[in-house]
């Protein structure tokens, strides 16, 4: 008699944990042929006050690890995901793709995740200045998180839409709760697994499945979310997000095509995004100018 | 524990300070003022009018035209052929050129400005002779300089103008507000419809007169005057490309939200509630100049005012008894007058929402400390206030008041300081009082805010971007990183 295969409940990641969705609720996830891969959490607005709860808690300790020590840790994610590549493509391959395209996109994935890396030490001498100033004072103008990011990633494809939704967003020192594709969640939860092994603390990135129908308001509306990213064309869910965003003067980002922030382009200006410029200021002595020379 | 022996200081009896007023016949006020569109001054199509008032002495010193949603088309249509047909074509160095012309006549005609930024507001002359018109004239002239050099700014990414700016401006730092917003857009090629505050129209109507003398092309800058339903009607328009707002937290949530759906770039820089933390380390005597500098300029009047006082326990005795002793002798009154350091509260509603305030405290529980000064009987004015032993909680201590109304609390450790600092909605600055630097950036590092003081206050200057973490808005305007709200990429 043949083996019976082991198979793999799909659950969702909140701070650096695998629940099920508090809800109970599931949505089947079929293939071309109908046949049943998986059931997918459903996940609810209290799913999403969860995450929001682990990523403000992973907050301060993110954004105050060295710069160094993120790039490391991006670097790292990569690494693990190209230790599971064959599970990827094979779950890209079961949600549609073919082969070809599903390694393409498993490469694109790692290789953006190394350019992200790189990233962590550096756009902020790019965007940080030391600026003149017309009296006797030190200034200088620093990038810092803005702080939790909420994100609506990419329905299209399931792995690097993800990617592209999250990396940027810690590189640059925040936290994040990340909705994956509706239609093509497999690679969310899975590359959750690689987060989880790659010395990503809990609660930085949190990844939720279900419906951006069901998610999208509150995504928008959560009083200790910073900033909320949308990647879609659905002019109604971007007006919901932009007006419910007012409650706390969030910072929406929306990513489209009809934009031209065409969503798999890959920028230092996207990390850019999700940061606030702090300037300092501090006297400089201005006593006995006529004395020392140099 | 304050020592019994200590002398009350006598400020009054000995030594009184001669008048000093700043003369105002070189003034010229016109009786009326209309609005400034496409290069001429035009009656508002309804022909409406409104006063504008000297708060100091609730004298009306000019009317003033009030723009209708007809006005508002009227100035967005010349906004936009200038754009098309004139300043989009202008070769950038040329656009700088002008820019620069504008901070020339500013600088020429500074003292009738400061003059009449002074009558119409009612801050004290001393600042809007050293403070408001030289940093205006500074921000047209530090842009100007940008706007041939706007691809060295953005390398690889091709800066492009977004078009018509709108820009609505708050009546605190009426002149200067004018220039942040107007200098960036010119200069990142853009046409701009702006608009002051109803209380305090003339500086900008005065910057009208100089940007006509300046020969700028017809439509590239246009003042209208009016109220909220005329900013209303700017921030609404279909054909204006990016909304640039300062003012209060609740309207600029409102515009956040009118703008929803459209492609309308925007940068809003709203209210604030600054923690102002002074430890046990500090230079003592700077640290209580610090203080009254922070919540004293310009009676308060300021998004960024250092309105909730932080001082650690070991000093807070001696910090509180210094700075009453200082709040002796600060002179209010007449803000002609060159030795006034805190003028006329700029409205009766202004007026009404501090004394609102200050009852809110009393009912609270806090401790009321006020100057024992003299004020004029007209106009409106306010005693510089403090409040003490207030806690988190207390309303005065959550909301922005915008008034000379400081709360004082006491603190015991660093982490303590830093989580009730930054336990409000609100992130647009920070004080910090220390001689220890590793303490300073400790502090300006955790800090949620957008611009943080360390051992100075109320700092400002074109090069310096400024703007808000969280609820006190998104945006830089200053230094390089203001451009960026006026570009596409």
């Amino acid at each position: 008699m043949a083996r019976i295969e082991v198979l793999k409940t799909y659950k969702i990641y909140i701070g650096g944990a695998f629940p099920r969705t508090e809800s109970g609720r599931y949505y089947p996830l079929k293939n071309k042929a109908g046949r049943l891969i998986a059931n997918m959490c459903l996940s609810s607005r209290k799913d999403f006050r969860n995450a929001v709860v682990a990523a403000r808690g992973a907050f301060v300790g993110w954004s105050s690890r060295a710069a160094f020590n993120r790039a490391q840790i991006l670097y790292r994610i990569a690494e693990m995901l190209e230790t599971r590549k064959a599970q990827f493509i094979e779950e890209l391959m079961q949600q549609g793709s073919t082969a070809k395209v599903a390694e393409s996109e498993v490469n694109l994935a790692a290789d953006r995740l190394v350019y992200y890396a790189g990233w962590c030490d550096k756009y902020q001498a790019l965007f940080g200045s030391i600026n003149p100033v017309a009296t006797s004072h030190f200034n200088f103008s620093v990038p810092e998180p803005t702080g939790v990011v909420s994100v609506l990633a990419a329905q299209d494809t399931s792995l690097i839409s993800l990617v592209n939704a999250i990396a940027p967003v810690i590189a640059g020192g925040n936290t994040c709760v990340v909705l994956g594709s509706e239609s093509k969640p497999l690679c969310a939860v899975t590359f959750a697994e690689v987060l989880n092994s790659s010395d990503v603390p809990g609660g930085v990135v949190n990844i939720l499945t279900g419906k951006v129908s069901e998610l999208h308001t509150h995504f928008a509306n959560h009083m200790d979310v910073n900033a909320t990213i949308y990647y879609g064309d659905d002019a109604a869910v971007i007006k919901t997000i932009q007006e419910l965003a007012t409650l706390n003067v969030k910072r929406v980002f929306i990513h489209n095509k009809s934009n031209g922030s065409a969503s798999d382009a890959q920028s230092p200006y996207h990390i850019l995004d999700t940061q606030e410029i702090k300037t300092t200021w501090h006297p400089i002595e201005n006593i006995g100018t006529g004395g020392a020379k140099y | 524990m304050a020592k019994k022996n200590t002398p009350n200081l006598d400020f009054n009896s000995s030594w009184n300070y001669a008048p000093a007023p700043e003369d105002t016949k070189h003034i010229n006020l016109k009786k009326q003022y209309d609005l400034f569109i496409d290069g001429k001054f035009v009656k508002p199509t309804k022909g409406k009018y409104f006063d504008t008032i000297n708060p100091a002495t609730e004298e009306v010193l000019a009317k003033v035209a009030e723009a209708d949603e007809t006005d508002v088309n009227k100035a967005v249509k010349a906004a936009r052929n200038a754009y098309n047909n004139v300043w989009s074509k202008m070769p950038a160095a040329e656009r700088g050129k002008y820019i620069y012309r504008i901070a020339r006549l500013m600088q020429e005609r500074a003292r009738e400005f400061a003059v009449i930024e002074t009558l119409d507001g009612g801050k004290p002359i001393r600042e809007s002779r050293d403070v408001d018109v030289p940093l205006a004239a500074n921000h047209f002239f530090y842009y100007a300089g940008w706007a041939d050099k706007l691809d060295y700014a953005f390398p690889n990414r091709k800066p492009q103008a977004l078009g018509v700016a709108g820009q609505i401006i708050p009546w605190n730092f009426p002149l200067l507000m004018a220039a942040w917003k107007i200098a960036p857009a010119l200069a990142a090629g853009n046409t701009v419809v702006l608009k002051p505050a109803e209380t305090t129209p003339l500086t900008a109507l005065k910057l009208a007169e100089i940007i006509q003398e300046s020969g700028l092309p017809d439509g590239v800058v246009n003042i209208i005057t009016g109220a909220g339903k005329t900013g209303a009607a700017i921030v609404n328009h279909p054909d204006i490309n990016k909304i640039a707002f300062t003012g209060s937290t609740d309207i600029g949530k409102l515009i956040q939200k009118s703008i929803a759906g459209t492609n309308k770039k925007l940068t809003l820089e709203l209210g604030g509630k600054a923690a102002n933390i002074i430890f046990e380390d500090a230079p003592i005597d700077q640290a209580v100049e610090g203080i009254v500098n922070g919540i004293f300029f310009n009676q308060g009047h300021v998004c960024c005012a250092g309105s909730r006082l932080f001082v650690q326990e070991g000093v807070a005795d001696i910090v509180i008894r210094k700075l009453k002793d200082r709040l002796e002798t600060l002179i209010v009154g007449d803000p002609l007058d060159k030795n006034t350091d805190i003028g006329a509260i700029n409205s009766k509603g202004q007026l009404d929402t501090i004394n609102k305030y200050i009852k809110i405290g009393k009912d609270e529980g806090a401790e009321m400390y006020q100057s024992s000064c003299n004020i004029p009987k007209k106009g409106f004015f306010c005693r510089p206030t403090l409040f003490l032993n207030t806690s988190q909680s207390h309303r005065i201590v959550q909301e922005e008041i915008f008034g000379p109304v400081l709360t004082i609390q006491t603190f015991r450790t660093v982490e303590e300081v830093i989580e009730k600092a930054n336990n409000i909605p609100y992130g647009l600055s920070a004080g910090v009082w220390t001689d220890k630097g590793s303490k300073i950036f400790n502090l300006t590092t955790k800090l949620r805010a957008g611009v943080v003081w360390a051992n100075t206050y109320n700092k400002f200057d074109p090069t310096s971007p400024f703007g808000g973490y969280k609820e006190s808005g998104f945006g830089r305007e200053g230094g390089i990183h203001g451009l960026s709200s006026y570009l596409k990429f």
